[in-house]
C-alpha cells in the first residue's frame, strides 16, 4: 500500500477519518475559517441561508485589510456592516483597520498551526502551507455555508512534489523561486493539486521567505501548498500558538502525480511581464524598461525580510520613481521602525502605507493612472489589476523592486549590491 | 430539451481581474449591476451585447486568479447558460456549482468556434454538439450533481434551515 501525501493526511484528519486517497469526496471540518472586507457579502448570503447563528464562532477569524483605511464612503459602510455582524454573532477573531493582510495575521496570531486545515474565502489561502498546513481558498457562497454548517466538501487532491536543492545567491529570494517555477510549471500543472515541497534548499529560506512558495502556487492552481514545518517553524509559533498541534508529513513512498526539481545555486533573479504572472524572464532580459511606480509590499512580499532588502539597496540612496511601500502587518511594521529602516526607506523617498493589502487588487493607496508602468512585489499581474486596465504590472522580488526604483528603470539589484 | 446557445469564444487563462474587476469587489453587491460590468476589461462588447442564453468557450484555465465569486455572478446575471472551457481554475469551478451554473470541461472547443457561432445543448442526451460533432458532457460527482441540481449552495442550503436541520 502506498503511502500517503500530506494533502491525503491533512483532510482525512480535518474530515475526522482514518484515512483518504486522492479523489474522495470528504466534508470537511477547517480549523479556520478565514475572510476579510468580503465578510460583509457573506453574511448577507448567510442571512439568506435561514441560519440563525455561526456554528464555530470561535473558529471564524476576520480582518479588515483589502481596502482599509477605507478609502469611500460606500468601503466604510461596508467595514461598518462587518463589525456589527462581528458583534451580533460573537466572532471571536475580528482584525481591524492596520493590524495587516490576513494570512499574515493569522500566522503571527497563532491562529493556524502545523496539521491543520483553513479555508479562506480569498484564493491565497494556500499561503498557510508554510507553516505545514492545509489552506485552500473558496467562494463567499462556501463560506457562509462554512459559518452556517461547519462543514464544506472537498476532493482530496492529487499531489505533485517540488524539490529544492541549493542554496540561493545574494540578492536572489524566494520571490524569484516562485516565479522560475512558475514560469517552468505553467498555470496549469498545479491545477486541483496539492504542490508538496522538499528538499534542502527549504531549510536555507528565511521565515519571512518560505510564505512566498505556497502564497504563489495560487497562480499555478494550486488547491494548497505545503512546506514540511522545521525546528524554525516550531520556535517561532512556540510563543503564539493557542493550542497543541501535530505536525504532518508526507510518507516517504507517497504517489505524486508528477516530481519536479530546481536548483537555487544558480538562479538569477526573475521579473513576470505584464498580465501573466508565469510570463518571466531572468531580470537582465528587461534592464532599461522604464517604470513610474514601484511597490513593496502584499501577502506575498510585506515581511521584514523584503522590507530589509529594500532597505539594503536604498541606503543613503533616493529613489527617481515613486515608491510606496506597505508593510503586511503592524507588528512587521513596527519591527521595520525598531530597526531603523523605516528611517532608511523614508529617507530614500518612499511613502509607507497604512499595513494591509494596499494597491494590489486596485482598490487604493497606489492605483496607477492609465499608460503608468508598475512594480510591484505583489503575486498577480493581470490586466486591470491594479485599478486601469491600461497600466501594466511587472512583478519581482524587493531587491528588484528597490534597486528599480532607484533608477526608475527595471534594474538587477546585483549591480547595486555589488 | 435540445436548445440552440450562441457562443463568445476567449483564450486560455481568462482570469477573474478581467471578469469581474477587483476595484469593484466591495462597493457593488447587486446582482444585476454586477453583471453590467462583465468581462469589462477583456472584451467591452460583451456585457452590452450579451443574451440571455448565451454561453462562453473558453480554452485552459478559465478564471484562474482571485477566488471572488462575482466573477461567476457576473456571466450569469448577464444570462449566460453554461461555461464551457478546456479547464477551469478550482475556486471558479466550484463557485459555478455553488450558483447553479453548469461548467462544462470540453478540452480545444473554443479553438473550433468563433464568437457569434451557435451550439446545441442536448440535456437528456447529456451533450454539446457544434460544427457537427458531438461532445459528451463530463459527469460530476454525485454530491455536486447534487448542489447544481438544486439549483446552487443558497438553495440547498435554505432547504435545509427551512427543514429546521442544524
Amino acid at each position: 500500500m502506498a503511502g500517503r501525501t500530506f494533502a491525503e493526511k491533512a483532510l482525512a484528519r480535518a474530515a475526522g477519518v482514518p484515512d483518504a486517497r486522492a479523489g474522495d469526496i470528504l466534508d470537511v471540518t477547517p480549523d479556520l475559517m478565514l475572510s476579510h472586507d468580503n465578510s460583509a457579502a457573506i453574511s448577507q448570503i448567510f442571512r439568506e441561508t435561514g441560519a440563525a447563528r455561526v456554528v464555530y464562532p470561535e473558529r471564524i477569524a476576520i480582518t479588515l485589510d483589502h481596502a482599509a483605511p477605507a478609502p469611500t464612503t460606500r468601503h466604510a459602510q461596508n467595514h461598518a456592516e462587518i463589525r456589527e455582524w462581528v458583534r451580533q454573532q460573537g466572532i471571536a477573531h475580528l482584525f481591524e483597520v492596520g493590524r495587516g493582510i490576513c494570512h499574515q495575521v493569522i500566522a503571527e496570531e497563532g491562529l493556524i498551526l502545523p496539521g491543520e486545515t483553513v479555508l479562506g474565502a480569498d484564493s491565497h489561502t494556500t499561503h498557510a502551507g508554510w507553516l505545514g498546513a492545509f489552506g485552500a481558498g473558496v467562494g463567499r457562497t462556501e463560506m457562509a455555508a462554512l459559518w452556517a454548517t461547519g462543514q464544506l466538501w472537498m476532493r482530496v487532491p492529487e499531489a505533485i512534489r517540488i524539490t529544492l536543492s541549493g542554496r540561493l545567491a545574494r540578492g536572489v529570494t524566494a520571490k524569484d523561486v516562485a516565479l522560475h517555477i512558475l514560469a517552468a510549471m505553467g498555470t496549469t500543472a498545479a491545477l486541483y493539486r496539492s504542490v508538496e515541497f522538499a528538499g534542502d534548499g527549504l531549510t536555507g529560506l528565511s521565515l519571512d521567505e518560505r510564505p512566498v512558495l505556497p502564497n504563489m502556487m495560487a497562480e499555478a492552481g494550486a488547491k494548497n501548498a505545503y512546506l514540511p514545518p522545521d525546528d524554525a517553524v516550531f520556535a517561532y509559533l512556540e510563543p503564539r500558538r493557542t493550542r497543541d498541534y501535530t505536525p504532518l508529513y508526507p510518507d516517504p513512498d507517497a504517489e505524486y502525480a508528477a516530481d519536479y526539481r530546481f536548483d537555487l545555486d544558480s538562479l538569477a533573479p526573475q521579473v513576470a511581464l505584464p498580465e501573466q504572472p508565469h510570463h518571466v524572464r531572468p531580470v537582465t532580459d528587461v534592464i532599461g524598461q522604464p517604470v513610474h511606480q514601484a511597490f513593496i509590499g502584499t501577502c506575498t512580499n510585506g515581511r521584514l525580510d523584503d522590507l530589509r532588502a529594500a532597505a539594503q539597496v536604498l541606503r543613503g540612496r533616493r529613489v527617481c520613481c515613486r515608491l510606496i511601500v506597505i508593510p503586511a502587518s503592524a507588528e512587521v511594521m513596527l519591527a521595520a521602525a525598531r530597526e531603523g529602516i523605516l528611517d532608511t526607506l523614508i529617507s530614500a523617498g518612499a511613502a509607507i502605507g497604512t499595513p494591509g493589502c494596499g494597491p494590489c487588487m486596485g482598490n487604493h493607496m497606489g492605483i496607477p493612472a492609465p499608460g503608468e508602468v508598475t512594480i510591484s512585489t505583489g503575486s498577480r499581474n493581470f490586466r486591470g489589476r491594479m485599478g486601469t486596465p491600461d497600466a501594466p504590472v511587472y512583478l519581482a522580488s524587493p531587491y528588484v523592486v528597490a534597486a528599480s526604483a532607484i533608477r526608475g528603470t527595471i534594474t538587477d539589484p546585483r549591480e547595486v549590491l555589488a | 430539451m435540445k436548445t440552440e446557445h450562441r457562443c463568445w469564444v476567449y483564450g486560455d487563462n481568462v482570469n477573474t481581474d478581467v471578469i469581474f474587476p477587483g476595484r469593484y469587489t466591495y462597493t457593488l453587491r447587486e446582482p444585476h449591476e454586477i453583471a453590467t460590468h462583465a468581462l469589462e476589461d477583456l472584451d467591452p462588447d460583451f456585457a452590452p451585447n450579451v443574451r440571455p442564453g448565451d454561453v462562453i468557450v473558453a480554452g485552459a484555465n478559465w478564471g484562474c486568479g482571485s477566488s471572488r465569486e462575482q466573477a461567476v455572478t457576473a456571466l450569469k446575471f448577464a444570462g449566460v447558460a453554461l461555461i464551457i472551457a478546456s479547464s477551469f481554475a478550482r475556486i471558479y469551478f466550484r463557485n459555478c456549482v455553488n450558483q447553479g451554473l453548469l461548467p462544462i470541461i470540453i478540452p480545444g472547443l473554443n479553438t473550433q468556434l468563433r464568437t457569434g457561432d451557435t451550439l446545441i445543448w442536448d440535456r437528456e442526451a447529456g451533450t454539446i454538439s457544434a460544427q457537427g460533432v458531438t461532445y459528451p458532457i463530463p459527469p460530476l460527482p454525485p454530491s455536486v450533481q447534487a448542489i447544481l441540481d438544486a439549483g446552487g449552495l443558497l438553495p440547498m442550503l435554505q432547504r435545509r434551515f427551512r427543514q429546521g436541520r442544524p
